[in-house]
């Protein structure tokens, strides 16, 4: 980097850090601890405040939904430098994520790699100021690890295709305006090669959906039915047949957003979060020698993760990165996760074990810990993701 | 600061790849040990080193080194890890050389570090007493006689003790082992009378040795830093020391890997290659991201010295605590998917499972350094 390039960085830097202090309302500045925390945007979408409407508000606006994307497309259009500097100041002061959102996280790249100039503008505008909440449809009851499997068909009906079968799976369906599919326009073709990657609306005649309750208690997945739905084919984004190529790529960045799911590194440390309810011995140290060792062993892991994770965007930023790591890193965290609930419910003892108190805040602990165990198995289980490690990484035969 | 190796550092990693795997394959180290050779390492090799600029790549310019930092001392420890070449630039170019570097006076600087940077001088810390590196735990007795002090105790497990020109001996000049205050390091000429060094062979066939100390005299001008106050200069040497084995250790573990990787695709068993077992895969391919992560916590570590030495010790601390379990895990799996083959002396792979077991003990194991963190972070 040259002097004028830190220089301009430093400036970018200098400029962010008073615009947030300035615009960020103190509420914004704390983890989100419930549900109604995280606005998803979406055609029915309310604020659950004041605050967040006008964090969102503020944020859109600069185009900070979308801090990377093109500016035509209500993006910051900020370099990935500067969209470094933008998070890290935005975690200095734990600023939330003014919208959380599929279309963000999953469709908007695969559009922006993928898509016509038609479906661009049509689509992304849409996405960065949080008018449309967009829903995945992948799994289905027959195809969860063999996704390719997938049986929904789209029938070829002049301009549109005629799509009929079943999704699972599919998060927030009930609250989603539209969906990016995975459909079958080719049954005669080999498995990944007569499908297609297309886009419409929830509310076309013929779509419904149906939560599912989880072990959670909560219903954050739908079976979603289709039943002679018609979708014009301007709709499919990239090559008909070839949406094996889409789902692929966006599946990267959704592995990507699952390993980054954790709660890395803020707040308090877990070690001393135990000691609230363990209690420490005379030299400060938590009373419970191996669950001491438990929580440190994962703060040295939790520590090495987020210096891979770091080291995972340098190493694309250099183009030195392998396409299928982000596989490594969603298998790596979403373990992680996982152990860190399992260290927060023997910790918490049985004051975690409360589901429906006010105290307990309507059982957040446990709920928390069971919802972690999706996520070894959402977006690819743990064990397809050392299969694609074993197999696109390490060229192990047979894999 | 990327995590990533810049164009440089690419280059002196290729250079110091060329130099050691064509000079000093895992045969050189096999060598060694066979003809029970007398000093452990090749001094043409360390030669070659110093021509390179390696022997003082941590010494300033000024005093004839190349004036490098910690991850460039790391990139050549990766190196050295993959042929687990025995060489003093642990103990002499990485650990000793920062120490006179960050604790030196004038005179003592303008000494020795040119003699490092040359290749003519060997040194190495005495730290160690007991079984586990504990370095508060130091109760080698300095005391005070006339103008000097007198040294009486014993250290285990130094590096190149008997053949290094130059000890740094970390005593207790005031105060009971387990306090911070009270340290202080020497710096003693082994040949002074009352040294006693026996080499201890050890299970990785590298150099190590006890060194007993009976009423060794020493000048007040042997003093490195101050006198009662060496904790805190103790703290960054030993910490730059981790962070080079960790290197070594990553090294280490990556080659273990692409040798047992390479079994799998060539091996067959029941009519197939057992690289086509799931059982197999999936432990493969968690190993290797074990070595990814712990490849980018020693890197993180190595640009936290770099950045600044005394606020390094968490970064530190789980690179070496990583690069503990995950060596270990390589060695073991290693060993276990070469079946057989992995038990017998004549394949290399036991070579990479005993140095492993070593540099897990040398500066603090993954157990140390874990509960370091603990402390570190008030729990």
């Amino acid at each position: 980097m040259s002097d004028t390039e830190t220089a301009e960085l430093e400036t970018f830097r200098n400029e962010t850090r008073a615009w947030l202090e300035a615009n960020c309302p103190p509420e914004m500045r704390k983890p989100a601890t419930s549900d109604a925390d995280v606005f998803w945007g979406g055609r029915n979408a309310k604020f659950s405040s004041e605050p967040q409407r006008v964090w969102f508000e503020r944020m859109r606006d600069k185009g900070w939904t979308v801090p990377d994307w093109p500016k035509e497309y209500g993006g910051g259009g900020l370099s990935a430098a500067e969209h470094k500097v933008l998070r890290a100041e935005m975690a200095r002061i734990g600023a939330r994520p003014p919208l959380s959102s599929f279309g963000i996280w999953m469709l908007g790249p695969a559009l922006l790699k993928y898509g016509n100039d038609a479906q661009k503008k049509e689509h992304l505008p849409k996405i960065a100021a949080g008018e449309i909440r967009w829903c995945q449809g992948y799994s289905e009851p027959n195809a969860g690890s063999d996704l390719a499997s997938l049986q929904t068909r789209a029938e070829s009906d002049g301009d549109d295709f005629i799509i009929n079968g079943q999704k699972i799976w599919t998060s927030y369906a009930n609250y989603a305006d539209w969906i990016f599919c995975l459909v079958r326009t080719d049954s005669a073709a080999k498995k990944h090669d007569g499908i297609s990657f297309i886009l419409f609306d929830m509310t076309s005649k013929g779509v419904s959906t149906k939560p599912i309750l989880l072990i959670s208690g909560y219903s954050p997945f739908c079976e979603t039915f289709f039943d002679n739905v018609r979708v014009p084919k301007s709709h499919v984004v990239g090559t008909v047949n070839r949406g094996w190529d889409v789902a692929k790529y966006l599946l990267q960045h959704e592995r990507a957003m699952i390993s980054g799911m954790g709660e890395r590194g803020v707040g308090r440390p877990l070690g001393q979060i135990a000691a609230d309810t363990v209690g420490t011995d005379g030299q400060g140290r938590l009373d419970d020698v191996m669950l001491r060792g438990e929580i440190a062993r994962f703060d040295v892991d939790e520590a090495a993760l987020a210096a891979c994770a770091e080291r995972a965007v340098d190493l694309a930023k250099a183009g030195q990165a392998h396409p299928a790591f982000s596989s490594a890193m969603k298998y790596y965290g979403t373990e992680l996760n996982k152990r860190r609930h399992e260290i927060l419910m023997s910790a918490g003892g049985v004051d975690a074990l409360e589901w429906e108190s006010e105290r307990s805040g309507q059982g957040a602990k446990p709920r928390a810990w069971l919802r972690t165990k999706a996520n070894s198995i959402e977006g690819g289980t743990s064990e397809v993701m050392l299969g694609i490690v074993a197999k696109r990484i390490l060229d192990l035969p047979g894999a | 600061m990327a995590l990533v190796l810049t164009e440089e550092q690419s280059m002196l990693r290729d250079s110091a790849r060329g130099l050691i795997s064509d000079k000093a394959p895992v045969s050189h180290l096999r060598h060694l040990r066979d003809s029970k050779d007398r000093i452990g390492f090749s001094k043409e090799l360390w030669h070659a080193f110093a021509e390179m600029g390696f022997a003082g790549l941590l010494v300033p310019e000024e005093f004839g080194g190349s004036g490098l930092g910690y991850v460039e001392a790391g990139v050549v420890m990766e190196e050295i890890g993959r042929t687990l070449m025995p060489s003093p630039f642990l103990a002499t170019s990485v650990v000793a050389a920062s120490a006179l570097n960050h604790g030196g006076n004038a005179a003592q600087k303008s000494e020795y570090l040119p003699k490092i940077a040359s290749g003519s001088l060997l040194a190495t810390l005495a730290i160690d007493e007991g079984a586990k590196h504990r370095p508060l735990q130091t109760s080698l007795q300095a005391v005070r006689a006339g103008n000097g002090f007198k040294l009486s105790g014993a250290k285990a497990l130094v590096v190149d003790g008997h053949v290094a020109d130059l000890l740094i001996v970390a005593a207790r000049t005031a105060g009971s082992a387990g306090e911070r205050e009270g340290l202080t390091l020497f710096l003693v000429d082994p040949k002074t009378k009352g040294v006693a060094i026996e080499r201890t062979i050890m299970v990785d066939a590298h150099n190590a040795a006890r060194i007993e100390f009976a009423n060794v005299e020493v000048t007040a001008d042997s003093v490195l830093g101050e006198v009662d106050q060496a904790a805190f200069l103790l703290d960054g040497v030993l910490d730059i020391g981790r962070g080079a084995v960790a290197a070594e250790m990553v090294g280490l573990s990556e080659e273990v890997f692409n040798r047992t990787v390479e079994y799998l695709k060539s091996r067959k068993q029941f009519g197939k290659l057992i690289g086509e077992f799931q059982a197999l895969q999936h432990r493969a391919a968690e190993l290797y991201v074990d070595i990814e992560i712990t490849r980018a916590a020693t890197m993180k570590a190595l640009q936290a010295l770099d950045a600044d030495v005394a606020k390094a010790a968490a970064a530190v601390a789980v690179a070496k605590a990583r690069a503990g379990t995950t060596a270990t895990r390589a060695v073991q799996e290693g060993v276990q998917m070469h079946g057989g083959m992995g038990m017998t002396d004549q394949f290399d792979i036991g070579f990479f499972m005993k140095r492993a077991r070593v540099c897990e003990e040398l500066f603090g194991d993954a157990n140390y350094h874990t509960e370091q963190l603990a402390r570190a972070r008030g729990y």
